[in-house]
């Protein structure tokens, strides 16, 4: 693994910065980048023949859930196979490993103890013990792998938050750092990490439940302990707007649910990518139309013979119109999906390289304000149309 | 007449042959894979060409219903609303209302059925099948026939026949764009010689683009099935092309291509695929099976498909019927095993080595099932 930090935000009140990334086979990418999410290591949906029409390397770099093969198939059998790569048919993918998806697998606090982590999963509740993880990491051999964590949500007490870093941080050498809302915790766990033998630092017990506004505090206290030269990949922050913040705290890595989550609702991610069109729509249209992504299932596009974003050179986009993935959906077929995760995917990544444009422009903090800005006023629209 | 069929090559009854439509030209034996609602369940139209698929299907029961054949119209037909540049087929939609509805009732002005939008009767006749068909704009497009169960005797399946004969100028007569799809007919008749023999008559007499055996595939044994075949594809036309409707099997393409039949539709590949269930020369691999766990080669070592390029059994063991992956990538390889089966056919007939061919195939299979009980015997 290789990483560098590039640029350094030169906005005040902001540690946003880009950087450039590298995992094995996998072309140089560069940060801040999003993770596909996958299932079994492929994305939901995007068969991998279908993979190379996504941006190029934008999206070479996949999260994958050792927790999604506890059955079906063998670690052994995952090791005669040759792991990850050679199972999945993807050499020039980054692999990066963490336990929770998010979606289907999720920590589940109340039942880790010293034995393990517990998790939910669509095989019941697992007892992880390390050992455990770590026969299944070095059959799928991933580039990169956080270490077993015990994630506690928002709202469990200190003392219990207290045992949560002791574990994590004991006898383990690669960088989880946990410790909930409370700030002393998050920085503990940090600097303890720190000074393990770690090539990076996963950030994880986020997305459970704390507000947007102790968030900022929360990744300052852990970023602040953390040296500048390593690389950071946080779970749970994958809104626009939580991706926003998590840059601007200097995160470089996100692994999402959010695409996945979109596509099964029907969505389609709409929001203008560019800064230039930006401004000028702003003026143009006023803020009430702007919408972050249309709900497909509206039988406003029942015969709507227009592409999701016109501007959009995704599959999707240039192969299909609204009114045909309308169509998909009344009817339950799959291609639905397909087509909403890779347009979604393609629109994502491309958010990402607007950031990192920003970033580089000197300008992270005109381009966040105005992001959320406008959501908020399309909200406030919203809330009083309704 | 909106197609072209030219014969390239022949082995006794078997033919090798071009097949000219107005979207696509084909290549003919030939399988097309059913897109039920306008699209193949989990595949891309991008995956489909690549594959090699030639003709689909839709059907216009579904479509009919959702989205409707005319908001279909309004956007420019069915190839420009799923973006499939390739030739399409529509069924009549009769077949889909007698196998899925209860209450479907056949009289001489039509079928009529119950709807399953608001449980009121509806009717559908030769007449509106065709119009519905028109507004999709599949390049072949299927008279609606009275449909009897093969396994049914008696005097029911002389009626169907002499009825679908009485439709099918009914479906002439409505047929607004005869230079742009081509009807075919369908020869009914149930098991009957006799009947068949009346049916291809009659239908052959109306000079239609191309004919259909229909009736078949019904539970009917092989024996009974593969005469019908036979007697059919010797009274049709040597220069018109042969579809025997609902065929998907291997075993039964290539017997029916050997017979002279040219076009072949099933759900069974991609149904199956769903299932769990994987095409290869041996017969079948049931991917969900314990066994498939540890099993580290491909689908089938000898496919040249994305899947078997990439994946192991065991991989693809984890996946199928939890992950909608899994019914992904094998019905891209079952869809591929069908299209490399016509593409195989095609050339051994052109190239004179249609028998050795087919005793290849059947070999594979038969070894593998001797193999298969011998197991069972051993065990």
């Amino acid at each position: 693994m290789k990483f560098s930090v590039k640029t350094w935000s030169k906005s005040n009140g902001t540690t946003a910065r880009t950087g450039v990334f590298q995992l094995g086979n996998c072309p140089q990418i560069e940060t801040p980048a999003l993770l596909l999410s996958t299932r079994k290591g492929l994305p939901h949906f995007i068969s991998p023949d279908l993979l190379p029409s996504l941006p190029l390397p934008d999206s070479s770099l996949l999260h994958v859930s050792p927790l999604h093969f506890m059955e079906g198939i063998s670690s052994k059998t995952i090791s005669s196979i040759g792991g990850l790569h050679k199972m999945l048919g993807l050499h020039d993918f980054g692999f990066v490993a963490v336990a929770r998806d998010s979606i289907q697998c999720l920590p589940e606090c109340s039942a880790t103890n010293k034995i393990g982590a517990s998790f939910e999963t669509p095989c019941g509740r697992l007892l992880i013990k390390p050992a455990d993880y770590m026969r299944l990491i070095s059959s799928l051999r991933p580039n990169l792998w956080a270490t077993l964590a015990d994630e506690v949500p928002a709202w469990v007490s200190k003392k219990r938050n207290q045992t949560s870093v002791d574990r994590t941080a004991g006898g383990v050498a690669f960088g989880a750092i946990v410790g909930g809302s409370d700030i002393e915790e998050r920085r503990r766990c940090a600097q303890e990490v720190v000074k393990r033998n770690v090539s990076g630092y996963w950030i994880g017990g986020f997305g459970f439940g704390e507000s947007t506004d102790e968030r900022p505090a929360l990744l300052s206290a852990v970023i602040g302990s953390l040296p500048k030269d390593g690389p950071r990949l946080i779970s749970g922050l994958g809104l626009p707007e939580e991706v926003l913040q998590g840059v601007a705290a200097g995160i470089d890595l996100f692994d999402s649910s959010y695409i996945y989550h979109l596509t099964i609702g029907g969505f389609a991610l709409t929001f203008p990518l560019h800064n230039k069109i930006y401004v000028s729509d702003l003026k143009k249209t006023g803020m009430g139309i702007y919408q972050t992504k249309i709900n497909l299932k509206a039988t406003v596009y029942r015969k709507d013979a227009t592409p999701i974003v016109e501007s959009c050179c995704c599959y999707t986009c240039q192969n299909h119109t609204k009114a045909y993935i309308n169509h998909l959906l009344n009817v339950h077929e799959m291609l639905a999906q397909i087509l909403l995760e890779i347009h979604n995917t393609h629109h994502y990544l491309g958010f990402f390289r607007s950031i990192r444009e920003a970033i580089k422009e000197g300008r992270f903090e005109q381009f966040r304000e105005m992001f959320i800005e406008k959501r908020r006023n399309h909200l406030a629209e919203v809330a009083v149309s309704a | 007449m909106a197609l072209r069929f030219e014969v390239l090559g022949r082995f006794n009854r078997a033919r090798a042959a071009r097949l000219t439509l107005p979207h696509f030209v084909s290549q003919t034996p030939l399988f097309m894979p059913v897109g039920t609602q306008g699209t193949i369940k989990g595949l891309t139209t991008n995956q489909l060409e690549e594959i090699g698929c030639q003709i689909i299907l839709g059907n216009t029961y579904h479509l009919a219903l959702r989205p409707t054949s005319e908001l279909i119209d309004e956007l420019g037909g069915l190839h420009k609303f799923m973006n499939w540049p390739r030739a399409m087929l529509t069924d009549s939609g009769g077949f889909q209302m007698v196998s899925l509805l209860h209450l479907a009732d056949i009289t001489e002005k039509g079928v009529t059925f119950q709807s399953p939008v608001d449980g009121k009767p509806m009717l559908l006749t030769p007449e509106e099948s065709i119009q519905i068909q028109n507004r999709i704009g599949a390049d072949i497009i299927m008279a609606l026939d009275d449909v009897v169960k093969t396994t049914i005797t008696g005097p029911r399946i002389e009626e169907a026949m002499y009825r679908t004969l009485r439709w099918i100028d009914r479906c002439i007569a409505a047929h607004k764009k005869p230079n742009e799809q081509n009807l075919f007919g369908i020869v009914q008749g149930g098991l009957d010689p006799v009947l068949r023999d009346i049916c291809v008559r009659g239908l052959v007499e109306r000079n239609l683009p191309g004919y259909a055996i229909g009736g078949l595939a019904g539970g009917e044994d092989k024996d009974s099935f593969w005469r019908v075949v036979a007697q059919c594809t010797a009274l049709l036309p040597e220069d018109k092309p042969r579809y025997v409707m609902g065929v998907g099997y291997p075993l039964d393409i290539v017997v029916c291509s050997a017979l002279g039949a040219d076009l072949y539709d099933c759900v069974y590949p991609t149904r199956t695929a769903r299932f769990g269930t994987a095409l290869v020369p041996e017969g079948v691999l049931k991917l969900k099976h314990k066994a498939m766990a540890e099993d580290t080669r491909p689908i089938d070592p000898t496919c040249s498909c994305m899947v078997c390029k990439n994946y192991t059994r065991a991989y693809i063991h984890c996946l199928v019927t939890k992950d909608a992956m899994g019914s992904q990538l094998l019905s891209y390889h079952n869809l591929h095993y069908m299209l490399q089966l016509s593409r195989d056919l095609h050339s051994s007939i052109i190239e004179e080595r249609f028998p050795d061919f087919v005793r290849g195939f059947l070999q594979k299979m038969v070894n593998a099932e001797c193999e298969c009980s011998r197991k069972e015997r051993d065990s």
